[in-house]
């Protein structure tokens, strides 16, 4: 029996990272949302790491922020650390991460969930979607409620028909225990969808007081931490961090893991799922790289209220008593307690290829996915899809266009570009690596790349994005002002150029020439030459960082000037590629399958060859003339 | 349409006429403008003018040769954008050197039908023509695909494939050092990135000196001599390299039955290649030499087909001339210089005149008859692939010298102080210079190095 429940404009099904920025985001935009979660307590839950950030992760959460998402004022609520990393590299690759208050954090976001106007949190378990034709127009629960929708996004995250392994044991269950959620994966599976088995996993956890740190070594936050978000002033707790302490496994560490292999899940065949690479679980490691002697093991606190630390680099699902083994081979954990033991996790995931680049799936109408439906891992990645789906569905409610974040503008664009068009055969991670144009993506800058968007979508509030624009207009006027500057060489100049270490100047040049010597910075130019208004620490790094390195950044805006000529090509969404003479096979398949929305997308399809995109750009020109023809006579 | 410049040789190639380099895109006058020399400044010449000149390299100022060149300004030009075409000598030495320099001064090489697809693009051709554009883009494109995987397995490649080994493993590194940065993985330094991109750039550097003294091996005709034992492959192989500043071919770790020599005929790039001779045999070493040859003579371009005129014709002889009747094959009746023993009528009987070429390669006697006759089958369009294979030559080299240019830029940088994230810009782009001179055969997964090179997780 079913219940008629109520309707809605969004309906969005689970509460993880990627869920929740999707309904606070589709609720700022005014539309009634629904948020439906299996378990209540599991909103915004971090069932591994309890960290957010890091390279191309921490630069997702900026870009979150600068969209109006959640994510970066949630952890700068509740952080236990913060650290900047990389900074003896360059501006693009600084990147912030946090150390999370675990449960904090979870609860820190139902508050603001359960705040948000337009917004209705509800517990349920989403068993099937209600499609009329070709869009899905609501979802039935367990209980038998029957919630109507005009769009509904899919976040659910290791939930669907997820498995834990733990050495011989398997049993159906989502993280940490939680029903997993089966029938809505037959449903997708009847509806047409192509699934994928992806598996992660996660490492034991062991109580503090059995911890020996003096065998280990601190890992302390920063003295004067960044924030995540551009709102984000000053946080008390910032002044009350705490560390986390680094050890190594050791010769009796490999050697457990090395006896025991005949128990390991990943090489009995027990598990199916496609790990990733870059989270290999310590049986892995072992194997795959036999001649490292030994690997690092961080330990990282959960929470301010909590003894469970977690153990990084331990990922496992080997049997239990073999877990406590090799926690207990590691200096420092020799009498570790293990509160709970690691396990991996199967998960059913859609295909990524099988969605536009609007995260809206090509099959259904107005179904949205993201998170690890979309084959990916990571709190951040869930949450970067999860805000573009939610942004997605509310203006498909609304019956606008969507919004598509270029590879140029962002590391959210970058990812979905890749999902969409690429497809992943393991779970997809961000990596820096993964963006070609990484000095325009920088951690300072996300701001500048994604505010005027998050504004114009209803995301970012007048008085921010007026904030934003004095912001950047301070920038503009500052590195005009050095422009005009002269610097004469006096004694004063010469001083500071001595000091720093730089070549005397034998005559006068203007400040962006000084301030493009490696040696030199703001703060030099500025003590010379004060501008009459003092920049904030931010605006003088946003201008040094844009003078100093202007080459560079200049070399990437001419390849993206380049690449955006090629994505202003548009490609029809009905065109039929068996119908365009001379186009090879294999493009013809292709091409078919991601039916790319323009010929710069359909460039960075494997297989494609420039010789087809010419082919398939004369094949439009073509169209595009006979059609405006047809239309003229 | 703001497109980049691209360039080509728009003439066939053929000898003694006039030859063309054609430039087309937004920057193409000032590209030239930077390599001619004449009354006139190019960059203030009206449209539809020509104008008299010398190419010259600039670096140098070294002259290339005396050409005509015309300035058509877009729209009212064969793309639709500005063209500058420029007239010179015919042959293939000028025009090469002309189109090579064009390539390293701002021009990138036009693909395949390329001209064609901006003129359609750009409304210079009727709608009713687009199919026939697509055949050409298409034809134009598998040949070249033709001609670019054949030469991957080429001694280039081979030289190239481990350079690029070497640099994508650097980037693999200096990538981990930034993604995990609290990984235990050594620091890239900057020392660390100058050994590793001097070691590249040297043998980058080696590679241009050898194509700038036309010693590129894969460049070049596939030319295949074949015949019995003894019939004097060798000789002539021989002569013709003594004839032509022959370069012994050094491709470390080849051992094969098949000797290979490059040489140069009136500008045309020939591979030579003597193979085992060809006959009936049980010897089982000598019958894998004989597989081989028939292995080379399917991969040959131009097949030199030697007879003994001292002894009559041999049955493994009738077979191959059938065999290699409708092929590129000139048959060279070879020692004249000794009684001759050979029925002719039989081989004029499925080759014309002008394929067939008497001599002593002993002797080096109607060598250069020879080489009339291998002219004349290259210019008239009967061997197959030439331009391609030649054009594709100035395209590597202009990517050889973008090459060089990033992993210049990579090592100055590193001087400068600057941050490995941004030096890695360099770095890869050499990487994928490289990787164009490959084309298909280039592997891209910098994400399969990093993970199968460094223990990264969580």
């Amino acid at each position: 029996m079913t219940y008629e429940a109520g309707k809605y404009d969004v309906i969005v099904i689970g509460a993880g990272h990627a869920g929740c920025e999707a309904a606070l985001a589709a609720a700022r935009m005014g539309c009634e949302t629904l948020l439906l979660t299996i378990n209540l307590d599991m909103v915004a839950f971090m069932p591994c790491n309890p960290s957010v950030g890091g390279p191309a992760k921490g630069h997702v959460v900026r870009e979150i922020d600068a969209l109006g998402g959640e994510m970066g004022r949630n952890i700068d609520k509740t952080f236990i650390q913060m650290r900047m990393l990389n900074t003896g590299k360059g501006p693009a690759v600084h990147a912030l991460r946090a150390q999370a208050d675990k449960f904090l954090y979870q609860h820190t976001m139902k508050e603001t969930i359960e705040k948000q106007p337009n917004l209705t949190l509800r517990q349920g378990l989403a068993e099937d979607l209600i499609v009329e034709n070709g869009a899905c127009v609501g979802v039935v629960t367990k209980t038998g409620a029957h919630y109507e929708a005009k769009t509904v996004v899919l976040t659910t995250g290791t939930y669907l028909r997820g498995k834990v392994i733990l050495g011989e044991l398997t049993y159906e269950s989502g993280p940490n225990n939680q029903q997993p959620a089966v029938k809505l994966s037959e449903s997708l599976k009847q509806l047409g969808f192509q699934l994928a088995r992806f598996k992660t996993g996660t490492p034991p956890r062991v109580h503090k007081d059995s911890i020996d740190f003096d065998k280990t070594e601190i890992q302390p936050g920063d003295n004067n931490p960044k924030y995540f978000s551009y709102e984000t002033e000053y946080m008390e707790h910032t002044n009350q961090q705490l560390p986390c302490w680094l050890t190594y496994t050791s010769e009796e560490t490999h050697q457990i893991i090395n006896d025991n292999l005949h128990r390991a899940p990943m090489f009995t065949g027990l598990i199916e799922g496609t790990g990733p690479r870059y989270c290999p679980s310590i049986e892995d490691k072992i194997v795959r790289f036999a001649d490292k002697p030994k690997h690092q093991i961080f330990l990282e606190p959960e929470g301010r209220n909590t003894k469970e630390y977690y153990v990084q680099g331990l990922s496992t699902s080997m049997p239990e008593d073999v877990q406590l083994r090799i926690l207990r081979s590691v200096p420092g954990l020799e009498k570790a307690e293990m509160m709970r033991s690691g396990y991996a996790i199967e998960y059913d995931a859609v295909v990524p290829t099988q969605l536009w680049p609007s995260l809206e799936t090509k099959l259904v109408n107005n179904l949205f996915t993201a998170g690890q439906i979309n084959g990916t891992s990571g709190y951040e990645e869930a949450a970067g899809q999860g805000i573009i789906a939610g942004i997605n569905a509310a203006r498909r409610a609304k019956g606008e266009e969507p919004v598509v974040i270029d590879r140029s503008k962002g590391y959210i664009g970058v990812m979905i570009d890749d999902l969409v068009t690429k497809g992943t055969n393991e779970p997809y991670r961000l990596l820096t690596s993964r963006a070609e144009y990484r000095l325009l993506l920088r951690h300072d800058n996300a701001d500048l790349r994604l505010t005027p968007l998050g504004h114009e979508i209803g995301l970012i509030t007048e008085e921010r994005y007026d904030r934003f624009l004095a912001k950047k207009q301070r920038v503009d006027e500052e590195i005009a002002r050095l422009k005009g500057t002269k610097f004469r060489p006096d004694e004063a100049v010469q001083a500071m150029l001595a000091e720093v270490g730089s070549a005397a100047i034998n005559n006068s040049v203007d400040g962006l020439t000084l301030l493009r010597r490696p040696e030199v910075t703001y703060v030099h130019l500025e003590k010379l030459a004060p501008p009459e208004v003092e920049l904030s620490e931010e605006e003088k790094e946003q201008v040094e960082i844009q003078v100093k390195y202007t080459g560079y950044i200049e070399k990437q805006l001419q390849q993206v000037e380049k690449m955006e000529k090629m994505e202003k090509k548009k490609i029809p969404e009905n065109i039929d590629y068996d119908l365009v003479h001379g186009l090879a096979m294999e493009a013809k398949q292709k091409l078919g399958k991601i039916r790319p929305l323009s010929i710069g997308q359909a460039s960075r399809i494997s297989g494609v060859t420039p010789a087809d995109l010419s082919i398939l750009l004369v094949h439009l020109e073509h169209y595009n003339r006979v059609t405006a023809a047809a239309h003229s006579s | 349409m703001n497109e980049d410049t691209i360039a080509a040789i728009a003439t066939a190639l053929g000898e003694g006429s006039i030859a063309v380099v054609r430039v087309s895109g937004p920057n193409s006058v000032d590209t030239v403008a930077k390599l001619f020399r004449s009354k006139q400044n190019l960059r203030d010449a009206d449209s539809h003018t020509v104008h008299y000149g010398w190419i010259v390299d600039p670096r140098t100022e070294q002259v290339l040769d005396e050409v005509l060149v015309t300035v058509m300004k877009g729209p009212r030009s064969f793309t639709a954008e500005d063209v500058v075409e420029i007239s010179t000598h015919g042959g293939i030495v000028a025009v090469k050197s002309v189109l090579e320099l064009v390539l390293r001064h701002g021009a990138r090489l036009a693909e395949p039908g390329e001209f064609t697809k901006r003129a359609f693009l750009n409304g210079r051709i009727d709608l009713a023509q687009a199919e026939a554009v697509i055949d050409l883009i298409r034809s134009k494109s598998d040949r070249a695909f033709q001609v670019a995987r054949r030469q991957a397995g080429g001694s280039v490649s081979k030289q190239i494939v481990p350079l690029r080994q070497q640099l994508i493993e650097l980037i693999a590194h200096v990538e981990v050092n930034i993604d995990y940065p609290e990984h235990d993985v050594e620091d890239v330094t900057a020392d660390f990135i100058r050994s590793n991109c001097g070691t590249v750039l040297k043998e980058v550097n080696e590679l241009l000196r050898k194509s700038n003294e036309g010693k590129i091996l894969r460049e070049g005709i596939v030319t295949v001599i074949v015949g019995r034992p003894n019939a004097g492959k060798s000789s002539l192989l021989n002569a013709l390299a003594r004839d032509n500043k022959a370069i012994v071919t050094d491709i470390p770790g080849t051992t094969r039955d098949i000797i290979e020599e490059s040489v140069s005929i009136s500008g045309i790039p020939l591979r030579l290649l003597d193979t085992a001779g060809i006959r009936e045999t049980t010897d089982k070493v000598e019958q894998i030499g004989v597989e081989r040859s028939h292995g080379a003579l399917n991969e040959a371009d131009l097949i030199l087909l030697v007879l003994n005129r001292h002894e009559p014709l041999h049955d493994d002889e009738r077979k191959l001339l059938t065999q290699l009747k409708d092929r590129s094959t000139i048959v060279v009746v070879n020692k004249i210089d000794l009684p001759g023993q050979l029925d002719l009528e039989e081989i004029e009987r499925d080759y014309p005149k002008e394929r067939i070429v008497f001599l002593s390669a002993k002797e080096e006697e109607g060598i250069d008859e020879l080489e009339r006759a291998v002219s004349a089958m290259f210019f008239s369009g009967a061997v197959e692939s030439g331009d391609i294979t030649y054009v594709s030559n100035a395209r590597h080299i202009a990517l050889l010298h973008q090459t060089k240019q990033s992993l210049e830029d990579a090592i100055q940088a590193t001087y400068d102080g600057v941050p490995i994230d941004l030096i890695q810009i360099d770095i890869s782009s050499s990487w994928e210079s490289l990787g164009q001179i490959l084309g298909d055969a280039a592997g891209d997964s910098l994400l399969d190095q990093i993970f199968s090179q460094f223990c990264l997780g969580k």
